[in-house]
């Protein structure tokens, strides 16, 4: 057990106590947020031992700088109340099937056709200059879809947020 | 070298924590915190597998890097739109359930 | 490799963090008093010995260490406990990436004065940054008051807004070094270019004959001679980042009583107020390692130091004065930068809040897309001319 396989394991269950933390029945959904970016940055960091920096570093700064920081603004604008626990036989039967959904796919997980050991990565894996360069020669209309779904939203999310003043 | 087939293993888990996350609570913003958690699941799926098949470097392949990052930047999209969405929905209502927002129901 | 880790990062805990935080708070104090005509604090003394007022931020020190912590009622602690501790880590780790120093070769070892020499260093600074949001976030909504909720609504707001400007006011700077890792842009930094290359390139001209000088003029290599305007909006950008006045409508006094770390005593806002000295100390360590030319001497690169003590005193010394110069340099210029930040500080009035995000979002943007645009366009034409 070497350390990067160690540091892999911690993170691992760091990223699984924060995704329980979010889900699970809390009074406080800022600490559900607080949950979900342990759950992000414990990702980034096994990103980064998968050896994929730049999508570690957009990871923290998207997700954990940006989009988490969305939601505790909505926690804040909108309240921060409990909700009614769900009745007794429904809450079961809830649970009960996801739990064997849970299962089922981390078993499959488990068991798929061993995977070979990785070959050793190309040194300039996970480099902003590998993937920059790829994104604006091989992958550059992707890109400008992109640009134009993020303008979509950023006109959506004005026009939701405005207030009708008629 | 980690084991990828763990990162798999892991990458399906925090899939289903997210569903059952969906599918229990009750609170909308959550239940959009576990639609990220399930895209994240799938960002390390992405990233995992690529990792295993990178391509050498005649012929690189980086399919799996740049889908997370597309994902990653519609997820922020999807989010502030979610968000706007939810604002504007439980403007006059107290609460944010689901559970309230059905008036369009037979 | 290891040991030589900690002992960076030991320097940097123990002399930038212990040494360099308190002082600041001590230049805060003797510098406005300066530059406001007054003499400034002078009283506090261990056995009657009163160093200009250095004693003073040993007594702060003390004095926050020996207050009582008061939890408001009906906070909730885990968060209001959380924050201060938000906002001090990504502050101090900040410096991880930071170069006091090049890379020095002694014989088979190689030594370099930074802890992590990371391929995407800025990107690191910046992703550190914007987990720093949470900090004034958690602060202003565990504290359960109405002053608090104010002012971190405002913090959080224009932190994340002048994220996007950070990153593109930088944009022009990678495209001229071509690349992120810091160690490499003060490595770039150590040498000169003609100042008159880019007239020539671009327009081909000549200098006219009365100025001949202007054509051999050569500058140091340094970032804010490549990309001024870059550097203006770095700079509002990063101090609008750490809410550092003219910035700190978050925490303005006068309106809304402190803003969101009202209700934080003792010890958690000691915390508080040294992430934000800190944060000048990361401002300075930032600014001068991609505008100033981080350790580098001007004019005097670094093998031209070595090869000019050398011929005196043999190699092996002459690396490691070369490597006690660079980093006496980057203090030097350092300090530079705190008083800059400083004198910023102590002579602009705040910006009002709407002011603040029309800077943002109606100025800085346009200006620094504008700045990637001339600048590709500038390095486009000169590729041509080499």
């Amino acid at each position: 057990m070497n350390f990067p396989t160690l540091l892999f394991h911690a993170f691992a269950l760091l990223a699984v106590a924060g995704a329980v933390g979010t889900v699970a029945n809390l009074r406080n959904t800022v600490a559900a947020a607080m949950s979900l970016v342990l759950t992000m940055v414990s990702l980034a960091g096994i990103y980064v031992l998968l050896g994929a920096h730049i999508i570690a570093v957009f990871q923290i700064m998207v997700y954990g700088g940006a989009i988490v920081v969305l939601f505790l603004f909505a926690v804040m604008l909108r309240g921060d109340e409990s909700e009614p626990l769900p009745r007794g036989r429904m809450r079961l039967v809830k649970a009960a099937s996801v739990l064997v959904a849970v299962c089922v796919m981390a078993g499959f997980a488990r068991i798929l056709v061993g995977f070979p050991e990785p070959p050793a990565a190309p040194t300039d894996f996970g480099r902003a200059r590998t993937v920059g360069i790829a994104l604006y020669s091989d992958y550059v209309l992707l890109v400008e879809m992109v640009s134009l779904v993020l303008l979509a939203a950023i006109v959506g999310a004005l026009v939701l947020a405005k207030r009708n003043t008629d | 070298m980690i084991p990828i087939d763990h990162v798999i293993g892991l990458s399906a888990l925090l899939f289903g924590i997210g569903a059952i996350g969906v599918l229990v609570r009750r609170n909308l913003i959550v239940m959009l915190m576990s639609i990220e958690l399930m895209l994240n699941a799938a960002n390390l799926a992405f990233v995992a597998f690529n990792r295993v098949w990178p391509g050498m470097d005649s012929t690189k392949a980086l399919d799996g890097q740049v889908f997370v990052l597309l994902v990653i930047t519609v997820a922020a999209a999807e989010v502030a739109v979610g968000l706007g969405i939810l604002l504007a929905l439980f403007r006059n209502r107290d609460s944010v359930d689901p559970e309230e927002a059905s008036l369009l129901k037979w | 490799m290891v040991v030589a880790t900690f002992v960076k990062t030991a320097f940097i805990l123990f002399v930038v963090i212990g040494v360099l935080a308190p002082v600041i708070t001590w230049v805060e104090r003797k510098q406005s008093a300066l530059m406001q005509d007054r003499i400034g604090a002078n009283r506090a003394s261990i056995a009657g010995v009163t160093i200009i007022g250095l004693m003073h931020p040993v007594a702060d020190v003390i004095k926050l260490l020996a207050k009582e912590d008061v939890v408001p009622a009906g906070a909730n602690r885990l968060l209001h406990l959380l924050a201060p501790v938000l906002v001090a880590v990504p502050a101090v780790i900040a410096f991880a990436v930071i170069p006091f120093g090049g890379s020095y070769h002694f014989g088979a070892t190689t030594v370099q004065l930074v802890v992590a020499d990371i391929d995407w260093g800025l990107l690191y600074v910046f992703a550190i940054g914007s987990l720093a949001a949470y900090g004034p976030i958690l602060a202003g909504w565990a504290s359960n008051s109405n002053w608090s909720i104010l002012g971190s609504l405002r913090a959080s707001a224009q932190m994340i807004s002048y994220e996007v400007t950070l990153g593109f006011s930088v944009v022009g700077v990678f495209m001229v070094f071509q690349t992120l890792r810091l160690t490499d842009m003060a490595v770039a930094q150590d040498t000169t270019f003609r100042a008159f290359a880019l007239v020539e390139g671009l327009f081909g001209l000549k200098p006219p004959a009365a100025l001949e000088w202007l054509g051999a003029l050569r500058l140091p290599n340094w970032g804010i001679f490549l990309q001024p305007l870059a550097f203006v909006m770095f700079l509002t950008a990063i101090m609008a980042e750490n809410k550092r006045p003219p910035f700190d409508t978050p925490e303005g006094e006068s309106e809304i009583v402190a803003g969101y770390h009202i209700e934080y005593s003792g010890m958690r806002f000691g915390l508080f107020y040294m992430s934000e000295f800190i944060g000048v100390v990361v401002i300075a360590g930032l600014m001068t390692t991609i505008f100033f030319g981080g350790w580098s001497v001007p004019y005097l690169p670094q093998e031209a130091i070595i090869a000019g003590v050398g011929r005196f005193f043999g190699v092996g010394f002459a690396t490691g004065f070369c490597m006690l110069v660079h980093f006496v340099t980057f203090m030097l210029k350092l300090a530079a930068m705190i008083w800059l930040q400083m004198a910023l500080r102590w002579t602009l009035p705040r910006f009002r809040y709407d002011q603040v995000m029309d800077l943002c979002w109606k100025i800085l943007l346009p200006l620094s897309l504008a700045n990637i645009l001339v600048t590709g366009m500038v390095i486009l034409a000169l590729e041509g001319t080499a």
